[in-house]
């Protein structure tokens, strides 16, 4: 029974770590159109280039984690969440293909359309990601088989809706964050008035959300824990709003980064001990206990996740090391 | 047919799979390669080696962005279109997959940043490490879906679990699970076909050089490199072939019969059929060109000993027989061409003309594609043949499907993603071609 517990903190660790790195690359790509010059959109792309494929693999472990921990969920999450996912995919696919492609012809035509594909699959996969969160914490049409009831339009109410948004203008603000790391002279001086406005505009929608939230999802009103997180949150947040302010770029970066550690565990908490919550009956829900695996593949998992996520947090660190500072572009960049 | 789910769902799964795999036997095999080359560029200081590592990751690069976009889809098509297989096997075949993206997908898709941006910024040997890391996650990651897809095959180490939702596989010995009796004869065919994939394809592209005339030096080294690689593919691709025909006669003997159109069990020894087009009604094999006793031999060493034909399992248990013998036969018939290619050259290259021969370029031009085409048969072949189950014996491919999911939303989604692939596919081939026509003196991503 504890190794549930021990496999549901797991799991939000990953999505934590994912929402935070990719967080940012996404952040990158949803920003990219606003910069004109050819340049500095090669140096955006750059930013990212040497680290968002190794960002999507906790994605992907995310998935796999879930799939051998708790099959039944994996199942009834994916399926019920088919089209949304199907078109997550989609624009992963597109952003991948927009960085690895953009730069190989030398066509403005060419480089442009690959541009606002890498803009809009960013957007539109932050989208996605976000309200397919603000569902699952409201809970999804599932029948006591974990077979969805639901259409695609029920995924569309204002919750659902407005974590999608706050998604978006979240990842942008942790991007032009990344970038100011990332950037010199006039673009880092574009990107700093970027995160300012963006900061004030997360701070709003935080404060929908919450609302939204604390009147629609019984389980989502404040407890202890949560509202300790949700404190420590509110503070993050206020923190990088002034250090955007203050133009201090890194440290800005570093408090966001604890203000979307600090959500996801707000989101973990709301959910716990539940993975899939049904809104037609509370009894049809899976939680960590009856959507798991056995505990013999728990036990084996969590050995190997303990042994090798240690050594994946090194070498991940490695490469970022490897590639601080601001991107200077050379003849081996996109 | 676009009415049915479970048909829809099939198809959506063999041709994203096959979109898929376009791409990792190249990274597989070629990250080896490059691993050689980036030795040797460390250890001499060549120019040479420098450019060829360089030119050769360039390629690798784009072709490792599409395997692994294309590679996201397949593992959440799993839960999305197969959810009652993934609630039925997750136990068993969760672990691998996560293990996987745990162990391989981080090693190479980390160590890529290094490789593909890290030449000016790390030192060589950090660089051929790098390389190093990027290769074995590659070769890692396809062992952890191959132990997967194996155990669907020969699946053991398991018992059968009753839940409130139906019953299920759950776990009782890993490493029976993982050394699964098909497990290592069918990782070792893929991993040195693999190997043979990505060999053809740098000799057909240096042979193409050299047929034109440029970067002769960089084109003759590169394809000798390529052609030590091929040869060991080659021959240890037809050793665990046959090593794997052994299991399957052992293990699932109704794919065997319908590799070979197998229908009536017989007195003595089972021919193996050279060539023929299995009736399925009439149950026999048309126009046949057959060696007696053969397959018998292949299986039990022994001419004069029966193999188990189709005859023996209820009609309900038995796979569909045309496309496994077509793609089993091609499948075999452009491995022997390998073979005899690679030694061919080989024997050429102990005499030193081994670049005397243009219509020898030429054919190694023309065979770039074909591992490719052997690629994709053998696993028509392999996952056709183990039908009508998705878990052989335990469960039906008819009873995996998501049982939530409309025909409608299968078909557009088919539609979407073979649509963007096709487009992807093209991109990627314009790109390549445009590569390759730019050549190695020019170093640009």
């Amino acid at each position: 029974m504890l190794l549930n517990v021990i496999w549901f903190v797991l799991m939000t660790v990953l999505l934590m770590v994912y929402a935070i790195l990719e967080g940012f690359d996404l952040g990158v790509g949803i920003l990219h159109l606003f910069t004109r010059k050819n340049e500095h959109r090669r140096i955006l792309m750059n930013s990212i280039g040497p680290v968002w494929d190794g960002n999507e693999v906790w994605l992907i472990t995310f998935g796999g984690a879930l799939f051998a921990a708790f099959p039944t969920a994996y199942a009834v999450v994916f399926s019920a969440f088919y089209t949304p996912f199907m078109l997550l995919l989609c624009t992963l696919i597109f952003r991948a293909a927009s960085m690895e492609f953009r730069s190989k012809v030398e066509s403005s035509l060419w480089q442009n359309i690959w541009d606002v594909l890498f803009s809009l699959s960013s957007l539109v996969a932050t989208l996605l990601l976000g309200v397919a969160s603000g569902n699952a914490l409201a809970g999804i049409a599932i029948n006591e088989k974990g077979i969805f009831q639901g259409n695609l339009l029920t995924f569309l109410n204002p919750l659902g809706i407005v974590t999608g948004l706050f998604a978006i203008f979240l990842f942008a603000l942790h991007g032009s964050l990344y970038l100011q790391i990332k950037t010199e002279g006039e673009l880092n001086y574009q990107i700093k008035r970027i995160s300012k406005f963006l900061s004030f505009t997360v701070l709003i929608l935080f404060a929908v959300l919450t609302l939204i939230s604390f009147s629609t999802v019984a389980w989502a009103r404040p407890r202890v824990i949560t509202s300790i997180l949700g404190l420590l949150a509110v503070l993050m947040l206020g923190l990088t709003l002034w250090l955007s302010w203050q133009e201090k770029g890194t440290k800005a970066f570093f408090s966001n980064t604890g203000f979307i550690a600090s959500i996801i565990l707000i989101f973990a908490s709301n959910m716990f001990p539940y993975l899939v919550r049904s809104s037609l009956n509370p009894s049809y829900s899976f939680d960590i206990y009856n959507s798991a695996s056995s505990p013999k593949t728990l036990a084996i998992m969590l050995g190997i996740v303990l042994t090798v996520l240690p050594v994946v947090l090194a070498y991940t660190g490695y490469v970022y090391w490897v590639f601080r500072g601001p991107v200077k572009l050379d003849e081996t960049s996109y | 047919m676009f009415s049915d789910a479970l048909m829809l769902a099939r198809i959506q799964f063999a041709l994203t799979a096959m979109f898929h795999y376009l791409y990792p036997p190249l990274t597989i095999g070629l990250g080896w390669i490059m691993v050689y080359m980036s030795y040797k560029r460390l250890k001499t200081g060549e120019e040479l080696y420098d450019k060829m590592a360089r030119f050769w990751t360039n390629i690798f690069a784009v072709t490792f962005a599409m395997g692994v976009t294309t590679g996201i889809v397949l593992e959440f098509e799993f839960g999305t279109n197969w959810s009652e297989y993934s609630r039925f096997v997750g136990d068993v075949f969760g672990s691998p997959l996560a293990a996987e993206a745990l162990i391989s997908f981080f090693l190479e898709s980390t160590f890529l940043g290094i490789l593909v941006f890290g030449w000016n910024r790390v030192s060589k040997r950090a660089h051929f490490i790098a390389t190093f890391m990027v290769a074995l996650g590659a070769t890692l990651s396809a062992l952890w879906i191959i132990v997967a897809n194996s155990w669907q095959h020969t699946p053991a180490g398991f018992h059968i679990v009753e839940t409130p939702l139906g019953p299920r596989a759950e776990i009782t010995s890993f490493w029976q699970m993982f050394f699964n009796p098909s497990t290592v004869g069918r990782y070792s065919h893929v991993i040195f076909s693999a190997m043979l994939n990505a060999s053809f394809f740098v000799m057909g592209i240096s042979a193409y050089y050299l047929l034109k005339g440029k970067y002769e030096e960089f084109a003759r080294r590169s394809l000798k490199i390529a052609l030590v690689f091929g040869i060991i593919g080659a021959y240890l691709t037809l050793l665990a072939g046959h090593h794997q025909a052994i299991i399957v006669a052992r293990y699932q003997p109704a794919k065997l019969a319908a590799f070979e159109g197998h229908f009536k069990t017989t007195e003595g020894g089972t021919p193996y059929y050279l060539f023929g087009i299995p009736n399925e009604k009439e149950k026999k094999v048309d126009y046949g060109i057959k060696i007696p006793g053969f397959l018998s031999f292949l299986v039990h060493f022994n001419f004069n000993k029966p193999v188990t034909a189709l005859d023996q399992f209820p009609p309900e248990d038995q796979p569909p027989v045309k496309l496994p013998f077509f793609t089993f036969h091609i499948m075999v018939s452009l491995g022997m061409f390998f073979i005899a290619l690679t030694t061919f050259a080989l024997i050429l290259w102990w005499k030193g003309k081994l670049f005397d021969f243009r219509w020898l370029l030429w054919i190694f031009v023309f065979s770039l594609p074909l591992p490719y085409i052997a690629n994709m048969v053998g696993w028509i072949a392999a996952e056709v043949g183990r039908q009508p189950w998705i878990v052989q014996d335990f469960l039906r491919t008819k009873d995996g499907v998501s049982p939530g999911v409309s025909a409608s939303q299968v078909l557009g989604s088919t539609i979407m993603f073979t649509t963007i692939y096709s487009v992807l596919f093209i991109l990627y081939i314009f790109i390549l071609i445009k590569k390759i026509k730019k050549g190695p003196e020019i170093i640009n991503h």
